[in-house]
Formats: C-alpha cells, structure tokens, sequence
C-alpha cells in the first residue's frame, strides 16, 4: 500500500491535540523534524504507525495524526515489532527514551535491533527520566547527581550506539534537537532503510537536566565539538574546517589532527556508513568530548535481510510446498481412521 | 492369531508404561494407544515425566511413564489404577507400583533387578518384591534386556543401541496380551527410519521377540480381549490438548478470514502450542519467538492492533509476567487470546504436572479493575472447540480472553472425530471501514458494548490509542473522574455481556437430586465418570461442569437451586468455590480440593460423594 499519493505536509501530520511538553523541552523539535521528514517519504498517511512506551517522549503518538500507539513502558519495541510483522506494507516508528529503551525495554529493543525487523526507532536522549521528575537513567553521565543520586551515580552509562551496534545493529545515526535540518535529514534516511533503524537525538531536558549536552551543543563550540559524518566524506570538522580524524594505527583508535603543514585533507578518514565490519562505527559512535569530537549524522547503514520480510517470503515458500491448504486439509492430515 | 480362547474379555483395561526417561517410555505408549485407535478402541492417555531431560539414570526422579486407558464403552479418564505396569527397570517399580490395581500384573524386566539398578532405585534388600510387599501381584519377570541382546546378536549394531530397542520387546509383550496386531507400529516404524533399514529390521525383530515371548510364556502372561468402542461414525484421528488448541486457533482464523499471529515464549506444558503453530506456515500462519514472556504478549497485542487474529500461549509464571500488559489490552480493547497451560505452582513449582490454581490469576491478576473473559477447556479435544470460541469471543467482543488448559489435558490424548469446518459459525470481527461517516474510536455496538476496529492502513480512521484511561467516545486520554468511573462500568459490564452469547450450563444427570458435584476445566473426565458410577448404583447426584467462567452462564442459579448439597472439586485450595461463594453467595459450596500435581481419581471421587450423600 505504499504509495505516492497527493503530496503531504508536515501539517498533515499534526494532530488536534495540544502538545503538552514543556515549553523549551527538545521533544518539540523532533516532533517537527518528524512532520517535516514523513511526507518526503511518500506514504500514505494512513500507512503510518506511531508506537511509544512511557515518559516524556512516548506522548509523541498523540501529536501525530497517523495510527499511533502509546504502549506501556519499555514495550514499544515488542509492541512495533508484532504490528511490523503482522502487516509488513505499514512504515513502523518506534518513540522512546533513555529509561524506556534501555533499562526497562533493554531486552525488547536489542532483540528488535538483532532480527532487523523494519522498524524506524528514535531515542530520545536526555539522560534522565523527566516524566518521573528526575531520576538518574542508564545514560546518565557517572557521577550525575539526581533525586535517586543525591551523591552522584556510581553506575557506567550505556553509550546507545555501542550497545546498538553490538547488537548487531545495522543503522545507527546521531542527531540533537537544536539541528532541526540534520534531525529532518536523518529521519528521511532511517525512513528509506530496509531493517531496524536507531537515531539517537541528544535532547535537552530544561527541567531536569538542563544543558547535559550543552558542553557540545552550544553554538560557540560546536563546530569543534561535533562532526557531523557523511558517507564517502571525509571525516572533516571545526569552525575553519580546519581539523579531521585519522586512525592511529598503532593504538587503534581515532585521532584529531589540526589540517596545516603535517596533515592535509587527503590524510584525512573517509566515512564509510556501508562498512559491514563494525569496527570503525563503533569508534566513531564512542567518540566523546573533550578527547574527541562527537558524532552526528548517519554512522552505520548496511542492508540486510528484515525479520519480517524473512517471515513474509518463509510462509509464501512453505505455503507453495504444502499439501495443506485449509484447516480441513490440515484435520485430516497425518493418521486417521474410519469408524 | 486368535488362539486365545481362554482370553478374558474386559470393558476396559488401563496399562502404564514406565522407565527411565531415556527408555522410550512416551514412544511406547503412543504406539500402543494409537494401534488401540486403528482397532477401534476408544482411550485416553496421560504421559507422566520428569522435567528433567535426563534425570539421573535408574533413579525414582528419572522416570517417565505414560498410562492409557482402552476401551470398548466411552473412556474419559486414563484412568486411575493400571491392569498392568511394564517396569523396564526397579526405580520404575519402585516409583509406579502404588499405581497398580491389586492382583494386577507387573512386568519387570528380569534383567534389570541386580545389585547396581536396586540400589539406585532405593532398594534396601535384593528382593523389591517382597520389600514393596507386591506378593499378590501377578508378577512377570521377563528378561528383556538379555532377549533383546540376544535377538539382535547378528545385526552388527552396537550395544548401546541394541539396548535402545529394549521398548520395543515389551511392546511385542503387551501386544500378544492384548491380541493387537503389529502392523501398524511396523509401518510407523517403516517411516520413521526411512533411511535406517537396519533400525528397522532390529526394531521389527526385538517387537516380534517380544510378541512371541509372551506367546510361549502363555501359561503365566495374562491375555485380554477388548472389542471395538461403539462410537459415532466418522473420520478419527488422536489429538492431544496443545495440538487441539493450536488446530482450534488456525480454524478460527480461517473463520474470521484473518491471519493469525502468535507471539510467545517457550515454556513447559505449553511449548507444543507454539511449536504447532510455527509449523504450520502452510497456512500462513506468523509465530513470533520472542525474547520474553512480556514480549511474547506485546508483540501480539501489536499485531492485533494491526488487524491480525493475535494470540499469545502461557504457562502460570508466564501469565504472571504477562500481567501489565493484559491490562494494556483491556485499556485499548483490542482481541487477545492468551492460551494458559496451567502448571503445578507457585514459582517454577511442579513444571510438568498439572493443577488449577491459576483460576484466581487468570481472573484478577492484574492492576486496577481489569476483566477479562476467561474460559477453560475439559478435555484434550474439546481445546479445539475452546480455543475456536475463545477466539470468537475476543473477535466479536472486543477483549481479551484467556483460555484455560492444563498440564493434563494438554499432554493428554484421545480419539477425536474429525469435524468439518463447514459445521463450524463464520466470526465477525466489528472492523471498521475506510469512509465510516463520524467514525469514533470508542463508539460500541449496543448489544455488545464492543468498539469497533480500525485497523492501520484504512484511510480516514487514522487515531491513536494507549494505556491511558480512555474519553468514552472518541479514546482520547481523559482523566476525568465520572468519565473513569464510567469506563471502569462499561468495560465489566462489556465481559458480563459476553454471557448472552455463550451455552447454557448443562446438567449431566436429573435437574434435581441430593448431590450436585461442579468442576470446571480439565478435571471432566474424572468427574464426569465418578458421578456415573454413583448414578449407575441409583443415588441422585448430577454432574455441572463449566467451561466458562466470566462471565458465567446465566442459568447458574436455575441449575444451583434444584440440589440439596453442592460440591465443588478443584486441584487447587477452592479458587472456584471461592468465586462461586461471590457471585452467587446464596448457596452453601462443600469443597473437595486435591493440590497434588496428580489428578483425581474416580475412586477418591466415588468415595468423597458416597459420603457427603450419608451425611
């Protein structure tokens, strides 16, 4: 049913219902991004399902005017990948956060993840749980004080792309919520991709944690502090253009090196999104400030075969193979008898 | 063949295979039940077996056994006391002797009973005879094992699986016993081992072995003799409980012209559900093996949203988990079946046996006011018909039903006439179509109170919905108080509807009388016969057993009020009873409860009433 029909807008897409996230909260960015990016996609509208779990983020059904699902916490996963699998032609968005995803959905999204059912997943990522008024989550930095840490965490946080990209994720992308442009780009992309889809957007949460991100966010620093990655590119970044990344072989891992007379642009990585080797994504994904520049744009995008298309193409071949063609055929299969 | 002129003609006779966990125990049995089918016996079986995989070898807790019961009238039960007990070795004796009729026939293998095997099944003296006092016991010590070796000595296999075919030795026994020919196992094994001619010449020639043992033992092998069941005409095939539950589901979809999705997680007694339905991609049919019991459930709910038959198949823990998001399936009216395979619990409890104390679960475990329909299916055949209503009543209803089985039923199995679909109703699911003018996402039918179903993909009933209370019209989230209290209403009294649309309960015996015995679910064919035998010798007992719990029948009190004595039997502490004593609280309910991971049997039962009808 995917069709290209009268062209949407990104107004065809918001819903009657007051959006009722705090006012400077980053959710209201993405929202946008999204009514931005879905008519470019070229679905119909009514193809387009909107499954959430719980916290802030997973209100996000509601402002949409598609199908949409506000499910329960950390289900969202499970919940998408029952509606993906029971009918494949629906374009499948999965809403969530850092505590929805991670710590009480972490087994439903890397399962999700690891079969590659086709689904678009954007996590929210604020580091802390907002809708139950500021709780440290699984990406909150080490040491985060919190109401449930009021001397700091003393838990690691999970780094979303390294745990996608170990479960065998085969797209993984980073935006934040104050680059609408690169938030609307990437979404289109995820969109297109045939399999499990995770965009990490780094959110700023005002109440709670405000400015977690601002270290890489604020507009004086973050041309230095974040490179945004773009395939067969290379991995260039800075206010001037003035510093990129090369591998340092002998310690593997990644360097900044200021471009001048010892480096120039052709020393420089070149991004490959369509590596399968997951090597050099996982680097990129990990990079962290200060030592390096953060990564944004689309760091791994590899095609493979979907979990729901497997399901699809495994019943049509079995279908065509078996005698077994009714319910009737199937009671009177195997060994009978007469009476 | 049938030289046995002095054979004993019976009704009915009740043989337990038993051995340790690796003999073939399960195999056995099934070969003999289903020859017992071909000839036109009626039965019912029940396999018996550890939950381990291979418990320790030779010991009481490795032993797995598998009783049938076969008949020539109508057979309910596998019965409560074997005629005859194949031990393949002493744990099997030690473990299994208790069950035996007295005077009844043990067959032990002879070979077996040595210093080792004894003491590890926990034999303290060099006689298990005497020391488990089985004097009056007809016992045949067979040497099995050295026969078999011995039958086998030229084929060039090896020791190992010379033993192996040890089962089919006793077989040949038991068939010679019976008088059933061997036909039908011989092509069974013909197939199995297509590729294997030597399995199949080596298991031919240990079952003829066995065949003609009994045959020169004949002056001390009992012989029985066990004419064809009257039955009803027809096609028969055996079915167990899961098989039927799975079969019951796919013809639902059928009904419905929908597809049908089962999203669950392995767990014993229940995995065969899953197991049926993942192969039968034939029919189109999505099973989702997922990650845990929750997304086993959350997967479905997903699917239903997106316009599938969806179903999810559980076991006790299972449905624990499962819990929130039942809830969430109530909250957004969407169709479920959740299929429980009770277990013997709490916790992991007794995996492989069966019990019914997830009655109270099923009915209310869940947060906040959350009805469900909940049914429960009696015997292995009739999950066919359970399974297709509760199917039909999510469908139609709108709701979530959680269909009831148990370990027993489920591993159980017995002749089943084959129906035709054509006998079967067409399910009508309320889906929505593209243009409805005005449509509203909670807007209900006013007979059912089901809202109708506006599947992804149809144009123009684009919503959204969740686990949020619910604005009574249009589904949007709404926390206002009189509209919460009116939701709470409208979802209670939506299930208790369901009751307008569902069987009488019936009454098997006199309306009226002295004793009324209840049950509900697995324990039919128990109650059903012990309530016969009494009626049989003149005393006024009637049997009423349900199969639909919430909402109940409507005719409960009609059926109540003609007796003088109520008993309700369970396998759990009275959660029907209790139930019972809610909603209809009028009525004194005795109890008779039995929480042994074990099912009744028709003599306790016998007894039990005879009592309450003196007292």
């Amino acid at each position: 049913m995917i069709e290209t029909q009268n062209i949407l807008t990104p107004k065809d897409f918001k819903s009657d219902q007051e959006v009722r996230w705090c006012p400077g909260c980053g959710d209201h960015a993405i929202l946008n991004a999204i009514q931005r990016a879905l008519p470019e996609l070229g679905i119909a509208k009514e193809d387009f399902a909107i499954i959430s779990g719980i916290g802030c983020s997973s209100r996000f059904p509601y402002y949409m005017s598609t199908y949409g699902f506000h499910s329960i916490h950390g289900r969202a996963s499970a919940i998408a990948s029952g509606v993906k699998v029971a009918n494949p032609e629906l374009s499948v968005w999965q809403i969530t956060g850092d505590g929805d995803a991670m710590a009480i959905g972490g087994n439903h999204f890397i399962h999700a993840i690891r079969r590659n059912i086709d689904l678009n997943i954007i996590l929210f990522n604020n580091e802390i749980y907002g809708l139950t008024k500021g709780q440290y989550s699984p990406t909150s930095k080490f040491g985060s004080v919190t109401k449930t840490s009021p001397y700091g965490t003393v838990e690691h946080p999970f780094h979303p792309g390294e745990l996608v990209i170990g479960a065998q994720g085969k797209f993984f992308a980073r935006s934040i919520d104050n680059n609408l442009k690169l938030c609307q780009e990437i979404f289109v992309e995820a969109g297109k991709h045939h399999g499990a889809t995770v965009v990490e957007v780094l959110q700023n949460c005002v109440i709670y944690n405000d400015k977690t991100h601002a270290a890489i966010s604020d507009r004086e620093f973050k041309d230095d502090r974040q490179i945004v990655l773009r395939h067969s590119e290379p991995m260039i970044f800075g206010k001037n253009k003035d510093k990129g990344l090369i591998l340092d072989a002998e310690h593997l891992k990644l360097k900044v090196v200021e471009l001048g007379d010892k480096y120039s642009e052709k020393d420089l990585l070149v991004h490959n999104a369509k590596e399968v080797n997951p090597g050099m994504h996982l680097m990129l994904a990990n990079m962290q400030y200060p030592e390096h520049p953060v990564a944004f744009g689309i760091i791994r995008s590899i095609d493979a075969p979907t979990y729901d298309g497997s399901v699809a193409k495994q019943v049509e071949e079995v279908k065509s193979k078996s005698a077994i063609k009714s319910v009737d055929d199937l009671l009177n299969s195997g060994t009978t008898w007469k009476v | 063949m049938s030289k046995k002129a002095d054979a004993i003609e019976r009704e009915e006779v009740v043989i337990r295979f038993s051995g340790d966990s690796g003999d073939g125990m399960q195999l056995t049995g099934t070969l003999f039940s289903d020859t017992s089918a071909f000839i036109g016996n009626d039965l019912s079986t029940f396999p018996d077996y550890p939950s381990e995989i291979r418990a320790p070898q030779g010991t009481v807790g490795g032993v797995s056994g598998f009783q049938v019961h076969v008949g020539q009238t109508a057979i309910k039960t596998p019965g409560d006391y074997a005629d005859i007990l194949i031990a393949m070795n002493p744990a099997a004796l030690k473990a299994t002797a208790k069950w035996v009729k007295e005077g009844g026939t043990i067959i032990i293998d002879e070979d077996s009973i040595n210093e080792r095997g004894l003491q590890k099944a926990g034999y303290k003296t060099d006689d298990p005879i005497k020391e488990d006092k089985l004097d009056g016991y007809n016992i045949i010590q067979a040497p099995i094992s050295s026969l078999t070796k011995e039958a086998l000595k030229d084929m060039g296999l090896d020791s190992k699986s010379i033993l192996r075919s040890k089962n089919m030795f006793a077989l040949g026994m038991v068939y010679w016993i019976f008088d059933r020919p061997m036909k039908y196992t011989e092509s069974f094994l013909e197939n199995k081992f297509k590729k294997k001619p030597l399995v199949i010449e080596a298991n031919k020639t240990v079952l003829r072995a066995g065949y003609n043992y009994a045959e020169t033992m004949e002056h001390m092998t009992p012989s029985f003799k066990i004419s064809p069941a009257k039955i009803k005409k027809g096609t028969y095939r055996n079915i167990n409980g899961n098989i039927a539950t799975a079969w019951g589901l796919i013809a639902a979809a059928e009904k419905a012209g929908l597809e049908l999705f089962c999203g669950s997680y392995p767990i014993t007694p229940a995995t065969e559900i899953l197991q049926e339905l993942s192969a039968r991609k034939d029919l189109g049919i999505k099973t989702f093996q997922a990650e845990d019991e929750i997304a086993g459930i959350c997967t479905s709910i997903g699917a239903s949203f997106a316009g599938d038959l969806a179903v999810t198949s559980t076991s006790g823990p299972g449905l624990a988990l499962k819990g929130e998001a039942m809830g969430l399936a109530v909250m957004t009216e969407l169709p479920l079946v959740i299929v429980n395979v009770q277990r013997g619990g709490p916790s992991t409890g007794l995996p492989t046996k069966p019990e019914q104390s997830d009655l109270m679960q099923a009915l209310y475990g869940r947060s906040g006011e959350s009805p469900v329909v909940v049914m429960a299916a009696s015997t292995p055949s009739d999950c066919f018909q359970y399974a297709f209503e509760a199917a039909k009543i999510a469908l139609e209803h709108m709701t979530p039903v959680i269909l009831l089985t148990d370990g027993f039923i489920a591993n159980g199995s017995e002749p089943w006439r084959i129906p035709k679909m054509s006998e079967y109703p067409d399910i009508k699911p309320p889906i929505a179509k593209a243009g409805t003018k005005d449509w509203q996402p909670y807007a209900r039918d006013v007979e059912k109170l089901a809202r109708t179903w506006a599947v992804p993909g149809t144009k123009g009933l684009e919503h959204r919905i969740g686990g949020l209370e619910k604005d009574e019209l249009t589904g949007s989230v709404s926390h206002d108080p009189i509209n919460h209290q009116k939701m709470v209403n409208i979802r209670e009294e939506k299930v208790q509807r369901v009751s307008k649309f569902i069987p009488k309960l019936k009454v098997e015996g006199d309306e009226k009388g002295d004793l009324l015995v209840i049950g509900w679910g697995g324990t039919y064919g128990y109650l059903a016969t012990a309530v016969k035998q009494i009626q049989d010798k003149g005393k006024k007992v009637s049997l009423a057993h349900f199969n639909y719990i919430k909402p109940l029948p409507v005719n409960v009190k009609e059926v109540f009020e003609k007796f003088e004595k109520i008993v309700v039997c369970e396998n759990n502490l009275g959660q029907f009873a209790n139930y019972l004593r809610m909603t209809n609280p009028e009525y004194k309910y005795l109890q008779y409860n039995k929480v042994q991971g074990l099912p009744f049997t028709i003599i306790e039962l016998e007894e039990h009433f005879e009592k309450l009808l003196e007292e």
